[in-house]
């Protein structure tokens, strides 16, 4: 059973989000998403500044075995992104709710996305994913 | 077993400055014609310097650190490792073929040997009409899919842009699907690898374009229900496509056409025995029914009284288009011809017999000997899966550890991995040129390799052991990125 | 039966273990209504009757002296390369999945990654595609995929960029959205000027296509457009001639501007003059280099070195998971195939060559070229189309249709060039006519007789 942090939502396609004190998004992938990817030899991050609509694909992750897309939660501007996954795309691998964040999104509208999951919901929908 | 060869420097290693082959070298030409200073070339590109001898020796060398099908038995799942005969590759060689130019007047020995292979090909699938013009699987697939989306736009019904493609499927299918502007519906098979005739029911209407399937399927068995997929997709108004990768395990015994497939793709780089190259060049001739000959892609080899003549876009207005610079791989087309006139009417039926014949008694000596068949109730066709499940649950070794240690033991493995949705599998292979002996031969490596997992797994997981390398490591490729040599600045 | 090695008693064992009667059994899966009656194909023949019925067929389509170019070109072929490529470990190999057992395979292909960077100058190769034409399609998906500036998906394609290449890519990207505008040549000049680019200016346009030398043999200014292409973000795919690439600027350094910017995108083009015989059209192979930035977007196999468990260095396919990417993306591939033989082949030419040979063999293209022109041009009614300078090829006007002179240099076994008349009706009579290193002073004397004889025949007739 993987890691799933209870303080973060999460979507389908595996990013979990959290809300930082200063209102913007900080997202990443889960626990089960990189071990099923495998050792990272790619990170890709959106460049700061840029303008994402809600549900774009805006970063990609990629293994030997797959490379994937990386989804925003919500449209808005990229206001920070993770640089150290340039050199170093395993700190994804070893820390993915910390130093493997990807970027972070100041959405344009307040509130919270529906689409997101619950730590217990994300918890049920791998089991029943597994099935 | 061959003893390979183990190591090789890269050819810009042994060059030296000033060395050359002058042999090879046309004489210095006389004239003023100049390139004007601003539109030519600085510096000398960093190509090898090395003598002849040296050149020779190396590539020599190199040849000796592969396997191949001329040293060993390649059980290569799918990809159809029959014997290429050197005859096929000789009389292609002959230099009134080797040195036309395409552009020049239709030379009627070839285009001779063109319109036959057409005619044979239209023959042996059913169909009405061929294209030999796409150059790999691939490209053979990008056009029966370009020509269903140009029929139905024809027939003024563009809403038709949905492909019904098994889960078990290869992987190029959806990207085809989106190279022709349409999208995939993937739809389950039974337990028995067979289509899932509910599913497929639900999932026609009129969106369908299409559905995508081989016969044998990937799973290697025998979609034994055929004629009702058929209907079921005709009725809702969508084509069906089959990929001939599999063809190998039907020839002579049924055709595409007589099931009720109205477009063919064929690899005759597998079923036709042309070479493989080390990865290509590939040929993936398309064959049509009727409705779909306006959109073949051209140039096709056309006959008018005792002249063959090229039909191109005034020929075949509604045609899909050009796919190459030329006509596609033609040598390759003229190697799978010749095989053809060699294996002729009675050959060419024994091609799917033997071929089964070996895919199933290879299998049951397998499972005899303990391993587990993904589908032990159906006859194999031409291949068959091995699942390791249980053994990589009871020892944890993988499809990967057993695939190279095969190798250890002088043979090259089967595919691993495909289809996606066996856990751990095997897919075998033998073609019908393999002698019972290097079956036999064959089983008795996965024998003991059996044993191998059972008491020294070990030598599975680090295996191979007898190689030019040992496993390579894949993550380093990709994550640092070493893709040609640079000279020393 | 024809490469089938069992003998009777193979097959009795054989079906014992199964636990069948006869072979026919194994297909009682199949419905009885479906089982195909007899094949109506010719009977089989033996190699001496296939041998036989074949060189019938090539003594008949004879040999002819070739002066044709137009995308394929005839080059002297070393022997040793074809003896090598045909050895039975490169020809009967496959796609090297299992890497130890392919590092034969795998090194080559590597070296010849390396020698591609070399011509092109830039900085990545990729391990060859089907052609040139198609290699050209899959640069203008590549080009989509990669220019984030731009989401047009416009691609400026000169008019005198070979036009078969770009009737492929039209059929090949046409159904992704993908829209291709033609751009004129100047009709004295023979190439494409910047004035006919402007109209651009103010667009959003993905990509440029510029064809060094172009479909009429003639040099573009490729710093001019490429400048002019990176001011206005449009990214530049280059189609080159790999021989030219002896004497011709490599496209990695086209262009004046800053080192950083400098130089073509994306750079595809037609392999088959190294190494791979003219074969009437196939196959061939197209080669794609291109920027390290714009790896991942590349498509194609791609071959890495690495080391092995034991720190050994070895070769393996790499960036797999990047054709899956590929597969999704806004611009979809679908191939995974290479052309491995032929550059297999090309790999050991270059090797035997050099930089020193392929020089040479480009110079006496130039230069025979020249000299065709020259003696041809001496005839009266024919001239020269174009000012501009030429490289290997070039273009003749004549006073009277193409077609019946290229007849009747065909029945003196000469074949005289390609008619342009279907694919550039504005040209008039035009002839492409192309002469490398493998034509002597007398091939040309030749051809420049027969063609005064039949010019001032059919006057006089006329």
């Amino acid at each position: 059973m993987s890691n799933i942090p209870s303080d973060l939502r999460y979507m389908k396609s595996h990013e979990w989000v959290r809300t930082i004190q200063d209102g913007s998004m900080e997202i990443g992938i889960s626990e089960h998403a990189q071990a099923a990817l495998g050792d990272l030899v790619f990170v890709e991050v959106p460049e700061v500044g840029r303008t994402l609509a809600a549900g774009e694909a805006c970063a990609v992750v990629e293994s030997v075995k797959a490379a994937s897309d990386v989804y925003s939660p919500v449209g808005g501007k990229v206001v920070a992104a993770n640089a150290a996954l340039a050199t170093s795309p395993e700190l994804l691998n070893q820390d993915p709710y910390g130093a493997g964040w990807l970027f972070r999104v100041q959405a344009n509208s307040p509130g919270e996305p529906a689409a997101l999951m619950s730590a217990s919901d994300y918890e049920a929908y791998l089991a029943d994913e597994a099935k | 077993m061959a003893e390979l060869q183990l190591r090789e420097p890269l050819i810009f290693e042994l060059s030296k400055p000033g060395r050359q082959a002058p042999t090879q070298f046309p004489p210095a030409a006389a004239g003023s014609a100049e390139i004007p200073v601003h539109l030519r070339r600085a510096e000398r590109p960093s190509l090898p310097e090395v003598s002849e001898l040296q050149a020779v020796r190396h590539f020599t060398r190199l040849s000796q650190m592969n396997f191949s099908i001329d040293t060993h038995f390649y059980p290569l799942g799918s990809c159809t490792m029959k014997y290429n005969p050197k005859a096929c590759n000789s009389l292609a060689m002959l230099p009134e073929f080797l040195g036309r130019h395409p552009l020049g007047p239709e030379p009627q020995g070839f285009m001779a040997c063109m319109y036959e292979l057409q005619e044979m090909l239209r023959e042996i699938t059913g169909m009405q009409a061929v294209s030999l013009t796409p150059m790999a699987g691939a490209q053979g697939e990008f056009a029966g899919v370009a020509m269903i989306r140009a029929y139905h736009r024809a027939r003024n019904d563009p809403a038709r842009n949905e492909i019904i493609v098994p889960q078990a499927a290869h992987g190029t299918n959806p990207a085809t699907a989106a190279m022709c502007g349409c999208s995939v519906k993937e739809i389950p098979c039974d337990a028995n690898g067979d289509v899932d005739i509910d599913a497929l029911k639900a999932a026609v209407g009129p969106a369908t374009a299409a559905i995508m399937l081989t016969n044998p399927s990937t799973l290697g068995v025998f979609e034994y229900k055929i004629a009702e997929v058929a209907r079921i997709v005709h009725e809702a108004g969508g084509l069906l496509y089959y990929d001939g990768a599999n063809l190998n395990a039907i020839l002579g015994k049924v055709r595409p056409g007589d099931m009720g497939f109205d477009v063919i793709h064929m690899n005759l780089h597998k079923t036709f025995s042309t070479p493989h190259g080390g990865g290509g060049p590939g040929s993936g001739a398309v064959g049509v029914a009727a409705r779909l000959a306006p959109f073949l892609p051209i140039p096709v080899v056309g006959k008018e009284g005792e002249r063959f003549r090229w039909l191109t876009e005034r020929d075949l207005p509604q045609s899909i288009g050009r796919l190459s610079g030329f006509m596609g791989n033609a040598g390759v087309n003229l190697r799978a011809y010749i095989y053809m006139r060699l294996l002729g009417r009675e050959g060419m039926v024994r091609v799917a017999e033997f071929a089964t014949l070996n895919a199933n008694y290879l299998m049951k000596r397998l499972q005899a000997a303990g391993f587990e068949a993904a589908y032990p109730a159906r006859r194999a066709s031409h291949e068959f899966i091995l699942t390791l499940k249980r053994e990589n649950r009871l020892y944890q070794v993988t499809a990967m550890d057993v695939a190279k240690r095969l190798l250890d033991y002088g043979f090259h493995a089967p595919t691993t991995y495909f289809p996606l949705l066996v856990p751990e599998c095997l897919l075998i292979e033998p073609t019908e040129t393999e002698a019972k002996e290097d079956l036999d031969r064959f089983c008795d490596a996965m024998i003991a390799i059996r044993r191998e997992m059972e008491q020294e797994p070990e030598k599975l997981s680090s295996a191979p052991h007898t190689m030019p390398v040992r496993r390579l490591d894949d993550v380093r490729a990709a994550k640092q990125l070493d893709l040609a040599w640079k000279p020393a600045a | 039966m024809a490469f089938i090695p069992h003998t009777s008693d193979d097959i009795a064992r054989m079906l014992e273990v199964i636990g069948v009667q006869s072979i026919e059994d194994l297909f009682d899966e199949i419905p009885k209504e479906l089982r195909a009656g007899v094949l109506d194909v010719p009977p089989a023949m033996g190699e001496m009757e296939v041998a036989r019925l074949l060189s019938d067929r090539a003594a008949g389509d004879g040999r002819q002296l070739n002066f044709i170019g137009a995308g394929a070109y005839e080059h002297h072929i070393p022997a040793p390369v074809w003896a090598i490529a045909t050895r039975g470990e490169f020809y009967s190999a496959y796609t090297p999945y299992q890497a130890e057992a392919s590092q034969g395979t795998l090194q080559l292909i590597y070296e010849y990654q390396s020698m591609m960077c070399a011509l092109t100058g830039m900085q990545v190769s990729n391990a060859s595609l089907y052609d040139g034409a198609s290699a050209l399609a899959e640069a203008c998906l590549m080009a989509v995929r990669a220019n984030r500036a731009s989401s047009s998906r416009r691609i400026l394609v000169p008019r005198a960029v070979n036009p078969t290449y770009a009737r492929v890519a039209h059929s090949i990207a046409g159904n992704q959205n993908i829209v291709f505008e033609p751009v004129d040549f100047d009709r004295a000049a023979g190439r494409t000027l910047l004035e006919s680019l402007e109209t651009y200016g103010g667009q959003d346009v993905t990509a440029l296509v510029v064809q060094q030398p172009n479909f009429f043999g003639s040099l573009e200014e490729a710093d001019q457009l490429t400048d002019w292409a990176h001011d206005h973000k449009i990214l530049v795919i280059a189609v080159v001639n790999p021989i030219s690439l002896a004497l011709l600027k490599a496209p990695g350094q086209w262009g004046t501007r800053s080192d950083s910017n400098r130089g073509a995108d994306i750079v595809c083009g037609e392999g088959q003059p190294l190494g791979v015989p003219l074969a009437s059209g196939g196959p061939y192979f197209g080669f794609m280099a291109t920027r390290m930035q714009y790896v991942r977007q590349m498509p194609g196999r791609i071959v890495g070195r690495t080391v092995d468990t034991e720190g050994r260095p070895g070769f393996s396919l790499t960036l797999q998971a990047r054709e899956q990417h590929i597969r999704r993306s806004k611009a979809t591939s679908n191939i995974c195939t290479n052309q491995g033989l032929m550059v297999t082949a090309a790999t050991i030419y270059m090797s035997l060559l050099g930089a020193a040979g392929l020089e040479r063999v480009a110079e006496a293209s130039l230069q025979r070229t020249a000299q065709l022109a020259a003696a041809l041009g001496a005839v009266a009614g024919v001239r020269p189309a174009f000012k501009t300078r030429h490289f290997h090829e070039t273009v003749l006007q004549l006073d009277r249709p193409v077609a019946p002179v290229l007849a009747a240099l065909a029945r003196r076994g000469i074949l005289g060039g390609l008619d342009l008349g279907e694919r550039y009706p504005e040209l008039g009579h035009a002839l492409l006519v192309c002469a490398t290193e493998t034509k002597s002073d007398a091939d040309i004397a030749a051809y420049a007789g027969a063609l005064a004889d039949i010019m001032n025949t059919s006057r006089a007739a006329a």
